[in-house]
């Protein structure tokens, strides 16, 4: 039956029915098509239909923010991608917009008002923060995550360049689990080594891999889950895992991810 | 002859003066071979970041132990200053200790205070030679920190060390004249650093006590006016430019990356949109894309890389550099101000200036360079006067990309992707609205 289901309502459908959703929860490309980021897409949208949050879509009219473009020098491409996106975004008179990728964030955010683009832009930590705060989001606690340790790890783009430390932090806090730190964290937080467009090509030559280095000091806090809030953290951080064989014992998560489970307690 | 070590000093000072406006005017060329951009809106939040980040230190306090240090060194150079002001003062009249009749009591308190800070300063260098030298502290030591700017580094310590000593000589040769020739030798009542020193010239005749004094004193303000020199070649110049350097600082995020305006007309004219800017005349004619060599970067990139004094923060918080990358943020920044200076001194000999047929991207930084680069923002988070390395790999990258097609190949599928399916990864444009399918079928949890 359509009623038990869980909705994903798309713009053009708001619009053809005269509706204007609250936000616009902007997906992004690893939100929309990495196997494993689309499990947090999914989350997250379990938790705007729990919560009863009026959100949309842009689904197949959501297109990359060019932000691995402008970041690899290509000027031009990322001009042509959020040139198109804001006429997109401008035409449906989108207000908020909420985001799980910080480099989709930080680009909405700070780098599409030059090009005409003017949003109110949310990442997801905050926007989870504001929904425990207000107590719309509420955690069973059914102590599944009690006693765990947990560590966080800052994306750059969250942190260092939009000044978000303490959100994902709060957010882990309301799961009742202990929150380790890592020695290079907040202001002094070690990358993943996928910015910069780096997500889109092979490391130049060195003697370590950024992410593996990275692991092993997540590793060494003794935690058994490293929470991200960045598809390309995730991505990272997974396999540094994996490359020091640790799949078993420790498991990367998203927060909404980790949010969507302590709601299902 | 009673005024020649008047004349003296007055040539002395005006010879280093001279020198001293020409050192400034080449770093002010220097500065301004980049682009032409304004920089004057806020003013009091640039007043705000120069007091609290150069003034107060602010940044310098992540790292505690060199912080102390360093603000022992500053607070010296700042304060000192004022008993520099008595130097030149007597000096120019030929007096000697000019201020003890109009600061009266105060006058020993202060005295003690300067020599208080020159033991600081002394102390401080000593254990920044020990910790740069010795202790193998890994920033000091990395390939871009060889030959010149080793020795520059150890030079600024070391020339320190000897003014300092000057100061504490001069002051205790001076108190056992104080008491042999009183009518001579104004008393500056104790003075307790360098007190502890007078048992070494306790045995000197006056006549060798008035030569170690005067050459102390000449030693000191001689040296100081060389070492301000000396600045202007070295990386110390930091000292000066770190107060305009931080009030020229970026007030947006750090995550923000400059618009390029020339491309957004372009564009706005390929997609068909109007705006005012399109409908104007083209203003002037555009410049290369990105940034090739010195010139094509902006006033405030240059001013960035006059202002580094190479402490390698960024470079110990740059991830591709401690994971063994070619990358070095200090490096880019180093590389900047060489090339601005080669420039200038070519052009002051009547070369050819930025037509000499090098430029900043591959004769000084490379491509691997560049490349390795997260665009994290740990460097520009890590310096203590606000320098933007990020900024400058930016615009170089964006020069190889746009000019020369250079991209590494990885790169490029990207963008084709990105061209072709909207998404850097090669998906179909319909599949991006999938992940819904099942969600929509799942039954929900209450």
């Amino acid at each position: 039956m359509s009623e038990n289901t869980y909705k994903v309502p798309t713009m053009a459908e708001m619009a053809a029915s005269g509706e204007s959703p609250e936000i616009l929860f902007w997906v992004g490309c690893a939100g929309s098509y990495d196997d494993r980021y689309k499990n947090v897409t999914k989350a997250f949208v379990k938790i705007l239909n729990t919560v009863g949050v009026s959100f949309a879509v842009l689904g197949p009219e959501e297109t990359c923010t060019g932000d691995p473009a402008r970041r690899a020098g290509n000027e031009f491409l990322f001009q042509m991608q959020a040139v198109s996106n804001i006429q997109v975004m401008n035409g449906y008179n989108i207000k908020k917009v909420v985001t799980a990728c910080p480099h989709c964030f930080n680009t909405i955010k700070n780098e599409y008002p030059a090009l005409g683009g003017h949003y109110e832009v949310i990442h997801h930590s905050a926007f989870l923060q504001q929904l425990i705060n207000e107590g719309r989001v509420k955690l069973k606690g059914g102590g599944e995550f009690k006693g765990r340790k947990i560590t966080y790890h800052d994306s750059c783009y969250l942190g260092r360049a939009n000044n978000i430390y303490e959100a994902p932090r709060q957010v882990l806090e309301a799961l009742d689990a202990e929150l380790v730190e890592m020695k290079r964290c907040r202001t002094k937080g070690f990358c993943c080594g996928a910015g910069g467009g780096q997500m889109f090509k092979d490391a130049e030559p060195g003697k370590k891999e950024v992410n593996v280095e990275r692991t092993e000091e997540a590793l060494s806090t003794g935690a058994d889950t490293i929470a991200v809030a960045c598809p390309f953290c995730m991505t990272m951080m997974s396999d540094g895992v994996k490359n020091k064989e640790k799949e078993g014992e420790v498991k990367v998560k998203d927060l909404a991810e980790l949010i969507e489970e302590g709601l299902r307690g | 002859m009673e005024y020649l070590a008047q004349i003296v000093f007055i040539l002395i000072v005006a010879v280093a003066t001279y020198i001293l406006v020409r050192r400034i005017r080449m770093i002010r060329k220097g500065i301004l071979l980049g682009k032409d951009v304004k920089i004057n809106d806020h003013k009091k939040d640039r007043w705000r970041n120069m007091l609290l980040i150069a003034f107060g230190q602010k940044k310098m306090f992540k790292r505690p132990i060199p912080a102390v240090l360093h603000l022992f060194l500053y607070g010296g150079f700042l304060i000192i200053n004022i008993e520099v002001l008595e130097f030149v003062v007597d000096g120019f009249t030929g007096a000697h200790r000019a201020f003890t009749p109009y600061f009266g009591h105060v006058y020993p308190w202060m005295m003690n205070i300067f020599e208080f800070l020159a033991v600081a300063v002394l102390i401080s260098c000593v254990i920044f030679l020990v910790r740069r030298n010795l202790l193998r502290v890994k920033r000091f030591h990395a390939y871009e920190m060889t030959q010149w700017p080793k020795l520059d580094a150890n030079l600024i310590l070391i020339i320190e060390i000897t003014l300092m000593l000057a100061i504490l000589t001069m002051n205790a040769a001076d108190q056992h004249l104080q008491i042999r020739s009183p009518e001579h030798y104004p008393a500056s009542g104790k003075l307790f650093f360098s007190s502890l020193l007078m048992p070494l010239f306790e045995n000197m005749s006056t006549g060798s006590l008035i030569v170690v004094e005067r050459t102390a004193w000449w030693f000191h303000i001689v040296g100081i006016l060389g070492f301000a020199i000396y600045i202007t070649y070295s990386k110390h110049l930091h000292i000066f430019m770190a107060f305009p350097n931080t009030y020229y600082s970026a007030l947006s995020p750090q995550g923000q990356m400059k618009n390029m305006d020339a491309v957004t007309n372009e564009v706005n004219m390929m997609l068909g949109i109007q705006t005012e800017a399109v409908a104007a005349p083209p203003s002037e004619e555009i410049g290369r894309f990105g940034a090739k060599d010195v010139n094509d970067l902006t006033w405030k990139n240059l001013m960035d890389a006059y202002s580094c004094t190479e402490c390698g923060r960024c470079t110990s918080e740059c991830p591709a550099n401690i994971t063994g990358k070619l990358l070095s943020p200090r490096k880019i920044m180093m590389d900047t101000r060489d090339r601005a200076e080669e420039v200038v001194k070519n052009m002051g000999s009547g070369g050819k200036g930025l037509e000499d047929g090098k430029s900043l991207l591959h004769d000084y930084i490379t491509k691997e360079e560049i490349n390795a680069c997260t665009s994290c923002q740990a460097c520009v988070e890590a310096c203590p006067v606000n320098i933007n390395p990020l900024e400058i790999i930016y615009e170089l990258k964006r020069y190889v990309a746009m000019e020369e097609s250079g991209s590494p190949a990885s790169w490029n599928s990207m963008f084709q992707n990105i061209e072709t399916n909207f998404a850097p990864w090669k998906f179909a444009p319909t599949d991006r609205f999938n992940w819904a399918n099942d969600l929509k079928a799942e039954k929900a949890e209450k």
